[in-house]
């Protein structure tokens, strides 16, 4: 099977000094690499930390889909290497340096935080490294730092929330606070719901924020109590979202303000949030309950791995690997005919588990937005929000 | 903002405060009395938190839980510092800064191995789950308030058993002159093994009683640690009426800065402990020699 190789965070201390030195030197990578050698492949995610769970689901997803190929992605094999970037943005540019420089990494799966892959986006411009996005969701990433060697298998922020705010105004809905967390993927988020809401007639009353990754919501809560607005929009993810949800409902404010959000409130986390998740609508590119035949055979297969319930992190993990399949299977499983492979990529028609995904000139998904409701304890649909999503790319010079 | 607001609002600031004497509390008392910087209070905070929850998992009861997290991480402290953490008395910070941080690394590592990454959440016992209607659309978990009173009565008991009682009495002057109390024959060894085992104790006590409230999840720590660092050195390190005053203080300025000046609310708690440190630099209540 794969190679499986874990740099731990303490193999990662004592070698950052020499990580630091091989960075100033990619250009070292030795080019005789034979062909039929592994391709490898570096994992930067999230291995302990908030995102943890993310960051397993996508790594489990891209494997799933590596071993269905019999371990072999366009007739070549594929050996990975893991680091665990521990959502932290400011080890991140030594460890996607680690990646690329000393365990010479042909491609790189990461990450999960917007942070993080920022500084994995500007290191694979500089180095020409071939990167997936498997979910920061930043709209830079395929905006202004867009480039031929950067793809997402995941969504853009600006895509996710964007459709919901058609469909708060088309429900007669006329004043809506807005909460999150303070950093780049909550602006965003909100930002895209405003556009679209404000645009339909709608109008924001507050835009409220908290510091990132704070979970303290009370006197936020007691904010929109005051306000009485039709509905709250919020973005939070993993920790924060179950708390967020949890308090909200223990807050008695469900009842009369019902809650909006980012798909990501409710993803992964409602068996935490329990019954103070049920009736919340969000929008997202998937649904737990998607009735088509991709989707339930992947449900299937990672089940039968993992004896996990997939979710939208594991089907970006899969379909990461899915994109680069289409690639190295264009080239024969060469990766050095490079300009050949990424025009492969970028023309790919992936019957993902979410729907057809296809990509923009900016290297950003193109896919249905769902319109989801939390029942049952799962994400179920309630109709296509908005099909064919395609992120506006603002500030991208390809193409 | 009127006036039931405001009340509301206050009523926010000082359960969040509380909440961090709690955790804080643990942290100025090994810090303070024993002299050793703990950085693993966090993670033993975290630890309490998914005791909780699994304890409560698999007995069905919550009190059970906090019982039987609390005697669990007394052990682990009783073990701890007779291993470890009795070798550095009077020793560099700095090598005290290494061990605990080497601890946050095996807690995280033991964590991982007996519960997983997964976010999980606990339910408070059920007479306490209700809510009490405040404003017509605003109402408050009962639970909340429980932790105010829950939280009032340790910091009394701590207060307490501090002032009034012999081992007290021991611990405070083990603190004040180390070698003169052993001197007069006190078996201080033994006591600093109680602190800092009750110090645990008391972060995974905030850990448990914190978790119907919070979410439990891996990271849950590292932030915990460093607002209860920040409260024991604004009440004074090794003051518990301190760590008090310094809990309220911080819940005060989080709350109403988040209401009144969002955009800076995050770094408002840093510019109160740098005002603060500039007028009194041993913290409200430290004392004036150290």
């Amino acid at each position: 099977m794969s190679n499986r190789l874990i740099v731990s965070r303490r193999t990662l201390l004592t070698g950052a000094a020499g990580a630091a030195t091989l960075a100033v030197a990619p250009a070292l990578r030795s080019p005789a690499i034979a062909q039929n050698a592994p391709l490898k492949v570096g994992l930067m995610l999230p291995y302990t930390g908030t995102y943890a769970k993310l960051g397993k689901f996508i790594d489990d997803g891209f494997r799933l889909y590596v071993e269905q190929k019999g371990g072999k992605l366009g007739g070549r094999e594929i050996a990975f290497v893991q680091v665990d970037d521990e959502s932290k943005p400011e080890a991140a540019t030594d460890n996607m340096n680690r990646l690329v420089g000393r365990e010479k990494a042909d491609v790189v799966i990461g990450t999960v935080h917007s942070g993080v892959a920022m500084a994995m986006v500007k290191v694979a411009r500089d180095t020409k490294t071939l990167l997936i996005i498997p979910n920061a969701g930043a709209n830079d990433a395929t905006g202004p730092a867009c480039a031929p060697n950067i793809f997402r298998s995941s969504f853009s922020n600006w895509q996710t929330t964007f459709p919901m705010g058609k469909v708060l105004a088309d429900a007669g809905i006329k004043n809506v606070a807005t909460i999150t967390w303070r950093y780049t993927a909550g602006a965003e988020m909100i930002d895209a719901f405003a556009e679209n809401f404000t645009k339909h007639g709608g109008k924001i009353v507050e835009k409220m924020t908290v510091p990132f990754p704070e979970v303290e919501f009370q006197a936020l809560l007691t904010r929109v109590a005051t306000l009485k607005p039709d509905a709250v929009f919020s973005f939070f993810a993993g920790g924060g979202a179950v708390k967020f949800v949890k308090d909200y409902a223990a807050a008695g404010l469900g009842k009369t303000i019902p809650l909006y959000g980012a798909g990501f409130l409710t993803d992964g986390t409602l068996a935490a949030q329990g019954d103070a998740a049920n009736g919340i609508r969000t929008t997202l590119h998937y649904a737990d309950n998607l009735d088509i035949p991709a989707n339930i055979a992947f449900l299937k297969a990672f089940k039968d791995k993992t004896g996990n319930v997939g979710d939208i992190y594991a089907v970006q993990g899969f379909d990461a690997a899915a994109l680069l399949d289409a690639g190295l299977s264009a080239v024969g499983g060469d990766d050095k005919q490079r300009d050949k492979m990424i025009a492969a990529m970028g023309a790919a028609k992936i019957d993902s588990p979410r729907g057809p995904l296809a990509f923009n000139k900016a290297h950003n998904p193109i896919q249905n937005i769902y319109l989801r409701e939390v029942r049952n304890g799962r994400n179920e649909l309630v109709s296509i929000a908005q099909k064919d999503v395609d992120d506006p790319a603002r500030g991208c010079k390809l193409g | 903002m009127d006036l039931v607001t405001f009340g509301v609002q206050l009523l926010n600031a000082v359960q969040y405060g509380m909440v961090l004497f709690l955790v804080a509390s643990g942290l100025t008392l090994v810090f303070g009395i024993l002299g050793v910087i703990n950085l693993a209070h966090g993670a033993f905070y975290m630890l309490g938190a998914y005791l909780a929850y699994w304890i409560a998992a698999y007995t069905g009861s919550f009190w059970i839980a906090m019982v039987a997290g609390v005697a669990i991480a007394f052990v682990v402290g009783l073990v701890l510092e007779s291993v470890f953490i009795r070798r550095l008395y009077g020793r560099d910070h700095l090598v005290q800064v290494l061990l605990s941080f080497g601890l946050i690394l095996v807690i995280d590592e033991v964590r991982e191995i007996l519960f997983g990454k997964d976010v999980h959440s606990v339910a408070p016992p059920a007479w306490l789950a209700g809510s009490i209607q405040l404003t017509d659309n605003l109402s408050y978990p009962v639970y909340r308030l429980a932790i105010c009173g829950f939280c009032m009565i340790v910091a009394a008991l701590i207060f307490l058993v501090i002032t009034r009682t012999k081992i007290g009495m021991i611990v405070r002057a083990g603190a004040e002159n180390r070698e003169m109390t052993r001197v007069l024959g006190i078996r201080f060894d033994v006591v600093n093994r109680y602190v800092f085992a009750v110090g645990i104790a008391l972060a995974a006590l905030g850990g448990i009683v914190i978790a119907p409230i919070s979410t439990v999840f891996p990271g849950m720590g590292d932030g915990m640690l460093i607002l209860s660092f920040v409260v024991v050195v604004l009440g004074g390190i090794g003051s518990v009426a301190g760590a008090a005053v310094g809990a309220l203080l911080i819940g005060l300025t989080d709350t109403f800065g988040k209401v009144f000046f969002p955009s800076v609310s995050s770094i408002l708690i840093y510019v109160l402990m740098a005002m603060v440190l500039l007028w009194r630099p041993n913290g409200i209540l430290g004392r004036r020699e150290v």
